[in-house]
């Protein structure tokens, strides 16, 4: 493998590792007012969330840095491209993140009733958001021949990238549902995961819906050589598994299938997208490929030297957070920390 | 309308705001490190809650540094196409390797930090609040190098195809020389501003005699700390200033607002720049200082801002080579007399803190606490000074902000985003304000966790 692919695969495995873990942290955001009743409970449900979420947003920021190192032109041409759909989703995870901190710091069911909503959109619009992003990149956007878009925000918002946008919107509430039955007890575990039955039904019909659309309106799932039909496929059996251990209350292996079909639908995308990154609407020719949209061979080979020392630190301290905190939270005003 | 000026503008907001927030946590994720260290070995619960309580402070802060750091990364490609196409290539990596070394190790720990108190051993929470520390100021160390290069750029070869700037030697990127001066002047600025902020607030609570025996200590430990970082921060700034003499003398000749060479060169204490006519109209000025602060001597020929304009014309080709002078002489000022002010009221701290008459220092004490806005001014202002003094470019020599900005982004996107992004940041900073004074002067209890003053 050369290593404009090894960073292509690198990119994706950061998108995926940022979906799956700000999947299930955005979904306990979406569902943060309605699973809540009490204030302890609201607590107890952030608190799921709390030692980890940053780490997890880290995810994000870390795709988007290797994007620049690795592919200047992309990261050039998708975020001056998305101008406005960025912004929205910036001032959101801004809202978002002030929101964990400041909302303790007033004993104001007021307050903190504000802060909880911020959290739901802070949650809410960037996986709408993302969701409309990749729905994008999948049908491909007006690209010249200098690889700049000139669209603005309009032609970005197509049906089905919508849908794109529901469907994200959809699986990591069914995702947040199925952690939080996880790692709470009681009231909270028992509304949560029939909360997760509900949003797998939803998620369930809108993916195959968008899958379909998939099909006839992209070459994602056709174009021949590496195409992203197997880990659709896969992506499909997880889901269908996630719901049945719902339903028999195998609560971990829902959860366990409903992070596989979160993992192999990326995994998808960035498979039909390879070699491409960015598809041109106008002219194949005009895309942004791992080839003419890459750094140098020197960055690469320093970047990926980097990679290869710290990816694997920052897994093992990342896991081992996972399991300091591996218990259920109690919404207990005793043992809570605010 | 053109978008430039509004893309600048969005970068200053973005920048100063993040930077608003940030220094505060360099340093007192030091500062409440070494209480907890204390806390360890002693086993003096006091220095337990200390930690706590400054660390709440401190999480105030951290929760809109990195929100608005997401922004300070991401404007690049959204505002600055053009520069991201022409020097990714170099500068996407620092930033890369930031967020891989550094913000992934800080956002990780600081949430094992509040969360393990009861679940970590006390050794292990303790490392976890030192690798918060390290990493925090790491993070600062590769942001720096990435700024250092549009300082100061090195370790870059052009693409004669392309005309972008392509890394050829990492080496000379992160040891660029602009690094060994900024990173050590920044990381002394946050030690100087968390010294500050503590000792703002005990000297708001001695002064109301709360809990002297919890921000007594707290006040001395927080004068060494701001005395330390400030006469550091100084000195370091005076190696500085010298480098950046020979490397950017505009920047440095806009700073002191000497428009015509001299030899000696005077130093301008107090002076009205008239950019149109291109000279003072009023000036203050101490003979010989300006050339003995820029070579040790006191006859070394300073050159103005003509003389170089003629010479940048004479390299680059014609343009607008002046960096906004008022701006840039008045924020040097602002930093460099905040800065000296605060090292005074820091070495007074020291000698006045040295036993139990320090409460009765009513007039000195409530100086301190006026005095916590100090490291901010000049904070801001030496951001001004880097950036604004940089003008025409973005890297210094290979590209102006002009050639940089996005061609595909219209004005009103921008003024949009910069009018969003403006209210957002005035509202989270009045708040982060409001609930830093309210939970700083003991006025909130936070749930059940909450070190309340006067428990």
């Amino acid at each position: 493998m050369d290593l404009n692919t090894v960073w292509f695969v690198l990119v994706a495995v950061l998108f995926t590792g940022f979906f799956f873990l700000e999947g299930f942290d955005y979904g306990v955001g979406i569902l943060l007012p309605f699973l809540g009743k009490k204030d302890e409970q609201r607590r107890a449900i952030i608190n799921t969330i709390g030692p980890v979420w940053d780490g997890n947003e880290v995810w994000m920021i870390t795709a988007g840095g290797a994007l620049f190192a690795s592919f200047p032109h992309v990261y050039a041409t998708l975020f001056s491209g998305f101008y406005l759909a960025l912004i929205l989703m910036l001032a959101a995870l801004i809202l978002r993140g002030v929101a964990f901190e400041y909302r303790s710091l007033r004993d104001d069911p007021a307050w903190r009733n504000r802060w909880d909503w911020a959290i739901f959109v802070g949650s809410f619009l960037p996986a709408l958001l993302w969701g409309l992003t990749v729905g994008n990149l999948m049908c491909g956007f007006a690209i010249d021949a200098h690889m700049n878009y000139w669209g603005g925000l309009i032609p970005l918002l197509n049906l089905y990238s919508i849908l794109g946008g529901l469907v994200f919107v959809a699986l990591f509430t069914m995702h947040g549902a199925n952690f939080l039955a996880l790692k709470t007890e009681g009231d909270i575990a028992a509304r949560a995961k029939a909360m997760g039955s509900k949003a797998w039904g939803l998620a369930t019909a809108l993916t195959v819906a968008f899958v379909i659309w998939t099909f006839f309106e992209t070459d994602i799932l056709t174009k021949s050589g590496v195409n992203g039909l197997i880990p659709a496929l896969l992506a499909a059996v997880a889901l269908l598994l996630s719901g049945w251990f719902n339903k028999t209350g195998k609560d971990g292996w829902a959860f366990i299938m409903g992070s596989l079909t979160v993992v192999f639908a990326t995994v998808m995308v960035f498979a039909g997208l390879f070699p491409r990154i960015l598809i041109s609407s106008i002219d194949p020719a005009f895309s942004l490929t791992i080839q003419n949209a890459a750094a140098s061979p020197y960055t690469l080979k320093v970047m990926t030297i980097v990679a290869a020392i710290f990816v694997p630190i920052v897994l093992i301290y990342q896991i081992w957070t996972y399991r300091v905190f591996r218990q259920r939270v109690e919404a207990d005003p005793e043992t809570l920390i605010y | 309308m053109d978008p430039l000026i509004f893309a600048r503008w969005q970068f200053a907001v973005t920048t100063i705001f993040h930077f608003f927030f940030v220094p505060l946590t360099l340093g007192l994720s030091i500062f409440i490190a070494i209480l907890e260290t204390r806390y360890v070995c002693s086993g003096d619960e006091m220095y337990k809650k200390m930690a706590k309580f400054w660390g709440k402070i401190f999480l105030i802060n951290f929760a809109i540094g990195v929100v608005t750091g997401i922004m300070q990364e991401f404007q690049f490609g959204m505002n600055w196409s053009e520069y991201s196409r022409f020097m990714g290539d170099i500068f996407g990596a620092p930033l890369a390797i930031e967020a891989l070394l550094a913000f992934y190790m800080e956002s990780t720990f600081i949430g094992l930090w509040i969360f393990g108190w009861e679940k970590l051993s006390k050794k292990v929470h303790l490392a976890t609040i030192w690798l918060v520390a390290f990493s925090a100021n790491i993070s600062a160390l590769w942001i720096l190098i990435a700024n250092s290069f549009m300082q100061h750029p090195q370790g870059y070869m052009l693409d004669p195809a392309s005309g972008r700037a392509l890394m050829s030697d990492f080496a000379a990127l992160v040891f660029n020389p602009n690094v060994i001066f900024q990173f050590p002047h920044v990381l002394a600025a946050g030690v100087s501003m968390a010294g500050f902020v503590v000792m703002g607030f005990s000297a708001w609570h001695l002064l109301r005699r709360h809990e002297a025996t919890f921000f007594r200590p707290a006040f001395r430990m927080a004068a060494i700390f701001g005395l330390i970082g400030s006469v550091l921060v100084g000195a370091i700034g005076h190696f500085q200033g010298q480098f950046l003499v020979v490397h950017q003398p505009l920047k440095m000749a806009a700073a002191e607002a000497l428009w015509e060479t001299e030899g000696p060169a005077s130093l301008s204490l107090f002076a009205i720049p008239n950019e149109e006519q291109q000279t003072n109209a009023f000036d203050i000025a101490i003979p010989y200082m300006l050339s003995f602060l820029s070579y040790n001597n006191f006859t070394g020929e300073v050159e103005g801002i003509k003389g170089l304009v003629a010479k940048a014309e004479a390299e680059y080709g014609p343009g607008d080579y002046i960096p906004p002078v008022a701006l840039n002489y008045w924020a040097f000022r602002v930093m460099v007399g905040s800065g000296s002010l605060m090292a005074l009221i820091a070495l007074l701290g020291v000698f006045l803190s040295r036993d139990h008459r320090l409460d009765e220092r009513k007039v000195f004490l409530k100086a301190v606490t006026y005095s916590a806005i100090l490291p901010y001014l000049a904070a801001t202002a030496g951001w001004i000074l880097a950036e604004t003094g940089r003008w025409p470019w973005i890297v210094y020599g290979l590209l102006k902000v002009e050639q940089a900005v996005s061609p595909n982004v219209p004005a009103w996107n921008i003024v949009l985003s910069l009018g969003l992004m403006t209210l957002l940041y005035t509202v989270l900073t009045i708040t982060a304000l409001k609930l830093g004074l309210e939970y700083g002067a003991g006025a909130v209890e936070i749930g059940k966790t909450a070190v309340a003053a006067d428990e």
